[in-house]
């Protein structure tokens, strides 16, 4: 068991599910029908990545568990992910940014963790890259639509910028675990990754005319496990039949 | 505001083989066309290659000349090999 | 999914040799497409026809939407929103079908959203438990395969295209269905019983997808006649017991239906009679969720509105940009 090690892809298989589980939320009233196919697909690989990184996870702990043990029966304490991740799904500006922010991260974040120490870790890094790729390409596209377009839609964009914008900085928050992991060429180095996503970033905002948020909270908790009202709720709804039915097979 | 436009969608299921038509979707421009049509026609690695086209921009035959258009080319026979007998020993031809 | 067969329309003045030649493009199993002649009856049905089953799979997303965020595992998570991302899929190739007859989108969904059209009854029914996603797939999506079968081979060109496609990719649908059926029925006793309830609610309402009974059905036989449809209702769903009862005792459940008993003679199953009070109500509006669901599709349509406006406004700025 590298406890470092299971911690860390928790946080990774955290962070892609609860992002699934919340784009999945639209499944059936997107804001038409194209989209909500096409949303439905993001939502698809997102669990599809959880389910990877949790598998490696059960691997590393070398614990007697399955990966749906990890999603289902682990109290919101216990989860990793970024706060980021599991705001609710909010309007499609709100959705749309949300995912924006997170995929330019995820970019990063696999293509450096595909040249991780750790094979399997690299193997799955390798197989996200691919699919995180397009998530960008449409949720930039998307971006720029609603950015540059109707008031309305600006306004809303503006607005769920306000809103997210101080979630993002916990995206790279590192403990000391995660610093030792990094010099071991296991993960990511977090402080590159900041660079590389404040930069790809700023170049969207000024494209898209948004104005930065002058001060707002910093979330952060994720790492310890301390997370926002919402994790609590989502995983009610999500592990309820697991909850209700101990020990069942489904 | 009015419905969004109206794009054909052709895909190339492997490389190797023609782009065909496979159904059409609305999107807001070309881009965006592109994208759902991947999402929407593709969803079990049907293709490789797709192309997008608004449909106002095809220009179809008219199913009343069909007859005239393309029956003309049933009876011109020697323009098929079976229409040339050859001896026997040269049949490979 | 499906249609029901609720469709009906009357012809017009149409010259008697056009009329002759056409039925005899159908007799000879030739495809009708969308520029060629065809009689205005022939039109409207196979819009109404094709929009009932569009929307059919567009509402029919709801039902099983309500349980993606509390599927039991990742697995099951990942099938059942790929399965109702397929529906939407379906939806759209077979509006993408009716379109070519010439109407548009946004009128067939205004049909829709207005009450004016109607949708697969089957769908105003709750999603209760865990077990009615399993119902659903063996029960609904495998009533809606025998009629969707047939439909491969009907006489429309692009409509036949689309089912074609989509029996492709619901094949899986059903399956998936019967296995989540098969592990509740083999599980705990709670898991079991779960299976049983949900069963018991959905059987008679899939009986009923397959449309009225052929005497009271006042459309079979010109759709018959046009290669629309092959089979009547009633041969459909006398098909569909015959298939399922087997599977059902396979599992070890009881189907609801006390006058249910294999038939020597005529090699069928027996059935009781269906309550079609019931029927004929919740085709009316007044099924246990027409009303949310309706309410659920306005509210992704309203709500969607500035999404679809910034989209197209985007696109007009580039063209003025570029001009």
């Amino acid at each position: 068991m590298e406890p470092a090690l299971y911690q860390y892809l928790l946080r990774l298989a955290d962070s892609s599910l609860t992002m699934g589980q919340r784009l999945a939320e639209w499944c059936g009233h997107g804001p038409y029908l194209e989209e909500d196919v096409a949303l439905t697909n993001v939502s698809l690989d997102l669990i599809g990545h959880a389910q990877m990184f949790y598998q490696i996870a059960v691997e590393v702990s070398g614990e007697h568990k399955t990966p749906d043990d990890l999603a289902f029966l682990r109290d919101a304490h216990e989860f990793r992910n970024p706060l980021l991740t599991e705001l609710p799904k909010g309007d499609f500006a709100y959705t749309t940014l949300k995912q924006y922010f997170v995929d330019v991260f995820n970019l990063h974040l696999y293509q450096a963790l595909s040249k991780s120490k750790h094979q399997p870790l690299a193997q799955a890094a390798k197989k996200a890259l691919m699919e995180v790729k397009y998530h960008l390409t449409r949720s930039q596209a998307w971006c720029e639509r609603l950015s540059l377009s109707t008031d309305e839609a600006k306004q809303r964009m503006q607005q769920a910028f306000d809103d997210l914008w101080f979630y993002t900085p916990e995206l790279f928050e590192t403990d000391e675990a995660m610093l030792q992991l990094a010099d071991q060429g296991l993960i990511a180095d977090y402080s590159v990754l900041q660079s590389y996503w404040q930069q790809q970033v700023s170049d969207l905002i000024s494209k898209c005319q948004l104005v930065v948020p002058q001060s707002g909270w910093l979330a952060t908790g994720g790492l310890q496990g301390e997370h926002s009202e919402h994790l609590g709720y989502m995983l009610a709804e999500m592990q309820f039949l697991q909850r209700a039915y101990p020990g069942c097979e489904w | 505001m009015s419905e969004m436009k109206l794009y054909e969608v052709f895909i190339r299921a492997k490389s190797g083989l023609n782009h065909r038509h496979v159904g059409s979707l609305h999107a807001s421009d070309a881009e965006m066309a592109l994208m759902n049509a991947r999402d929407v026609y593709t969803r079990r690695k049907e293709g490789v290659s797709i192309w997008v086209v608004e449909s106002c921009h095809i220009t179809a035959s008219n199913p009343e000349h069909e007859h005239e258009w393309f029956d003309p080319a049933e009876d011109k026979v020697y323009r098929h090999p079976t229409f040339y007998p050859l001896d026997k020993e040269v049949e490979n031809m | 999914m499906y249609s029901q067969g609720l469709t009906d329309a009357k012809g017009g003045d149409e010259p008697a040799e056009l009329l002759a030649e056409f039925q005899a493009k159908i007799d000879r199993e030739e495809k009708i497409e969308p520029r060629d002649w065809m009689p205005e009856a022939y039109r409207k049905t196979l819009i109404r026809q094709m929009s009932q089953h569009a929307h059919s799979e567009i509402v029919g997303q709801l039902p099983e939407g309500n349980w993606v965020t509390r599927a039991p595992s990742l697995k099951r998570k990942m099938i059942l929103l790929a399965k109702i991302q397929d529906e939407a899929g379906h939806g759209l190739y077979i509006y993408s079908a009716t379109e070519t007859l010439g109407v548009t989108r946004d009128q067939l969904n205004d049909e829709l959203l207005t009450g004016k059209a109607k949708y697969s009854s089957i769908f105003n029914y709750p999603t209760l438990s865990w077990a009615d996603i399993g119902a659903v797939g063996w029960l609904v999506d495998g009533a809606a395969i025998m009629n969707q079968v047939p439909l491969c081979r009907t006489s429309y060109g692009p409509y036949s295209r689309s089912m074609i496609r989509i029996c492709k990719e619901e094949s899986f649908h059903q399956r998936q269905g019967y296995e989540i059926m098969t592990v509740l029925a083999r599980g705990s006793k709670e898991q079991k019983d779960m299976a049983q309830r949900a069963l018991n609610r959905f059987w008679w309402p899939s009986l009923m997808m397959f449309g009225p009974s052929d005497k009271d059905s006042k459309h079979s036989e010109q759709s018959m006649k046009w290669k629309i449809k092959r089979f009547t209702n009633d041969e459909l769903r006398q098909k569909f017991i015959d298939a399922t009862v087997p599977q059902a005792e396979h599992l070890g459940l009881t189907v609801p239906d006390p006058e249910l008993k294999w038939n020597e003679q005529t090699g069928h199953y027996d059935h009781g009679e269906i309550d079609w009070n019931e029927f004929v109500n919740v085709i009316k509006g007044n099924g246990p969720c027409n009303k949310e669901r309706m309410q659920a599709r306005i509210k992704a349509h309203e709500e969607g509105a500035w999404v679809r406006e910034a989209a197209q406004q985007y696109h007009a700025n580039k063209k003025s940009e570029a001009a």
